[in-house]
């Protein structure tokens, strides 16, 4: 098959300014942490920087700060002033768009064209969202006289660093609180270089605190008596933990987690938008997405010619340096990742499936997979019950719609699902019916400040985004 | 025959659960006694089992589908027959109060009655208050609606025995929830006598189960099985008792409602109805030409 040949197109690093290393961020200034770990690129293996790892005492500081900040200054003050500083962040994000943009390819591994076009844009719109509602609280049906909850600890995952970020602390601070919010500990630089921002901002000390560190840094946060919220994106095990931990005590909690997303072609789907929607669905940031469409659920009569136009597509999908403007799909996060993709995979095989990757050449440093679809693909097999969290596609076919919802909500998981069909009235039927939080009609991982994304079942509890968005960090 | 010389016999009624629209004794053969204030027997009330739970919940998870696929309307008009069917039965819940010790029951009751009422009213309006259009940067028609969490154990407050029982029943299956209650263990009579008025007012069978008991013995069985969507734990009062339950919970990541002090008199809110509720947001795809002229 030829593919077009293309010559790199490399985004400069020389935006991006890389300390050697980074403290914690608390009360307004960089600390030693009590340890430290370094932060690698994944598609190179290059350590980047050296990062601070955050202890329980760490953490007890970063929340004591925050204690401070919330009763002295952020929790006292008119909400049009929070409003104002909320702004001033999603001017500065966007000043910087382009630096962050590269900062987080580097970290994370995810090509530039969806840091730079996608990541980065929707975080300065999730400020710039939230900031507006920080004035209008009591307008948003929570009661007459909403209140934060005071210190938020906020704990994210690798796959969308900053805009994780972003959707925890925008609505956090818009509602009153202040936030203690641990990244990923294989993506905390984007993090580090918010936190300058609130610096550059001139936010006051203790409003926002970024500690970084692994799981016992996060369990510090959760288990910490002074934090008021727990908010959480990640896995699903994870989640339970927390859920666990927090029984018995007066702490709210929010849980974005993991999913094993439907995405439905029917047999009057538009063949070569859906196959568009389905690279998109499962492709898109290496498929390391909660939502990923990543059980594809073709209705029989047409599965024949969706896959043959489905393969098409993926021989044209460039797979490399995620700095390179042309690239599809950038390195898989950590070789921890790349581990559980290859065992998930390999399962996949085992258990009868079978796998179909188009010919690409994988850089030989760093960690990655090629894009990968399975068919013959059962309910009961690993590869469509468990989240891969990869570029790896489970294929199954239907016959009749019903069929379609019940394959679709055959799992403990209910975060996303997607709809192809061009009858209006089956999508809203079949909408209705799948047991998911976010639904797709003709289109795949679309997400906007102004739009609740969450899940149902065991995808977690609470909506992130929109007026629905507020809630979590609001006492009504 | 010196039928004069007798007064005559009143015939008593067998407290028994309330399951899937049935009324089956427990599984177990076992019953406990009910004392009223002064501590003198009332009833035999049964003493529901781990077995009758898990009847419990399949015949609520059997009523899901009927019961959120039912329109709003028309549960709403359910809601307003049964409060209509207890206020035809008023001076009975009076008198089971009463035997409770209960001062003021008569308010008690007309509050209960007017509770249904309340929720009657919301079925049809909650989605417009807590879902809507998001207006994205694009060209999508967003939407959010509210939907049923699924199946909702729910430890009924021991003290509240129909007011309380009332006020975290309807909220839950106002919304299409469907639910299994654990009554009051002390007071579990109003709560058989709630579920006559339920199998009158045209509710389908399994929408309210209840089980009447030892909390402390069935809510752990609620807690963590596998195919109960969200917990109300109002009535656990032991502080370590709601901890494991909430605990065991996680296991399958329930939405619970921790014990909080409640006045049941006030105003309720709808903070009852949304912890049980899911929001869904649907993205349609908006183009003239149909998807074909649409970029995804």
């Amino acid at each position: 098959m030829a593919i077009f040949e293309y010559a790199p197109a490399p985004e400069s690093r020389s935006i991006v300014n890389i300390k050697p290393s980074y403290g914690l961020f608390i009360d307004g200034d960089f600390v030693d942490g009590a340890g430290s770990f370094k932060s690698i690129s994944p598609a190179s293996e290059e350590v980047l920087a050296e990062i601070s790892e955050a202890s329980e005492a760490d953490v007890d500081r970063a929340v004591a700060a925050a204690r401070r900040a919330y009763e002295q200054v952020w929790g006292p003050m008119p909400g049009a002033e929070r409003a104002k500083y909320l702004f001033r962040i999603a001017r500065i994000i966007q000043e910087r768009a382009r630096e962050l943009a590269v900062l987080e390819s580097l970290d994370n591994g995810k090509p530039i064209r969806e840091s730079r076009d996608v990541d980065v844009p929707l975080v300065a719109a999730h400020f710039f969202y939230y900031a507006g509602w920080a004035d209008k609280l009591e307008h948003a049906g929570f009661g007459p006289h909403p209140r934060p909850h005071g210190v938020a600890g906020q704990i994210i995952p690798w796959n969308f660093p900053l805009l994780m970020l972003a959707w925890k602390i925008a609505p956090a601070l818009a509602c009153g609180n202040t936030v203690v919010l641990k990244p990923a500990e294989t993506t905390p630089l984007t993090a580090l270089l918010f936190a300058e921002i609130c610096q550059q901002a001139e936010l006051p000390p203790g409003v926002v605190n970024i500690v970084t560190g692994a799981g016992a840094t996060g369990a510090a946060i959760v288990n910490h008596p002074d934090v008021d919220k727990v908010a959480f994106t990640g896995s699903t095990e994870v989640g339970r933990i927390i859920a666990r931990a927090v029984a018995g005590t007066g702490k709210k909690v929010t849980l974005e987690l993991g999913g094993k997303a439907a995405n439905i072609v029917f047999e009057d789907a538009p063949v070569d938008q859906a196959v568009e929607g389905i690279v998109n669905g499962i492709f898109f940031n290496q498929g390391h997405v909660c939502c990923a469409g990543s059980r594809l659920l073709v209705q029989e009569s047409v599965a024949d010619e969706v896959l043959e136009s489905l393969k098409r597509r993926m021989a044209t999908l460039r797979v490399g340096d995620p700095l390179d403007k042309n690239t599809d799909i950038g390195a898989i996060n950590s070789a921890e990742q790349l581990a559980r993709i290859k065992e998930l995979t390999a399962a996949g095989a085992q258990e009868g499936a079978e796998a179909w990757s188009p010919p690409c050449e994988l850089p030989a440093r760093g960690f990655w997979f090629a894009p990968t679809i399975f068919t013959g693909v059962s309910q009961a097999h690993r590869i469509a019950r468990e989240e891969i969290f990869g570029p790896v596609l489970s294929i199954l076919t239907f016959r009749t719609p019903a069929e379609a919802v019940e394959k679709a909500n055959n799992t403990p998981y209910g975060l996303s699902a997607g709809i192809w069909t061009e009858k209006g009235s089956r999508i809203l039927a079949v909408a209705d019916q799948l047991r998911a939080g976010v639904v797709w009609a003709n289109t795949f991982n679309k997400f906007d400040p102004a739009s609740p994304f969450g899940g149902y079942k065991e995808s977690g509890y609470g909506r992130e985004g929109g007026r629905h968005g507020l809630e979590a960090y609001l006492a009504h | 025959m010196p039928t004069k010389d007798f007064k005559r016999l009143a015939v008593r009624k067998t407290y028994k659960l309330f399951i899937g629209g049935a009324f089956p004794r427990s599984e177990s053969g076992r019953s406990y006694v009910v004392a009223d204030a002064k501590g003198q027997f009332v009833a035999n009330a049964s003493q529901a089992s781990r077995k009758d739970a898990r009847d419990a919940v399949l015949a609520a998870r059997g009523a899901v589908a009927q019961w959120s696929g039912a329109t709003a309307y028309n549960r709403g008009q359910i809601l307003y027959r049964i409060a209509e069917m207890l206020e035809g039965r008023r001076d009975q819940f009076v008198a089971e109060l009463r035997t409770f010790g209960v001062k003021n029951a008569d308010a008690e009751v007309d509050a209960a009655i007017d509770r249904w009422v309340w929720y009657a009213g919301w079925s049809d309006k909650l989605a417009q208050v807590v879902g809507g259009a998001n207006p994205v940067a694009g060209p999508y028609f967003n939407l959010s609606a509210p939907e049923p969490t699924g199946v909702v154990a729910v430890i009924a407050p021991a003290e509240s025995a129909l007011l309380g029982l009332v006020s975290v029943v309807a909220p839950v299956i106002v919304t299409g929830n469907t639910a299994v209650v654990v009554a009051s263990p002390d007071r579990p009579l109003p709560a058989i006598t709630l579920a006559e008025v339920l199998a009158t007012s045209d509710l389908p069978g399994g929408v309210i189960n209840i089980l009447t008991g030892s909390p402390a013995e069935i809510a752990p069985w609620l807690a963590s099985h596998s195919d109960v969507n969200g917990i109300d734990l109002t009535g656990i009062a032991d502080h370590a008792l709601a901890k494991d339950l909430e605990v065991a919970a996680a296991d399958t990541l329930k939405r619970v409602i921790r014990p909080f002090a409640v006045d049941w008199s006030a105003d309720p809110g709808i903070g009852r109805m949304t912890p049980f509720l899911e929001t869904k947001t649907v993205w349609h795809t908006k183009s003239f030409e149909g998807v074909k002229g649409s970029a995804y």
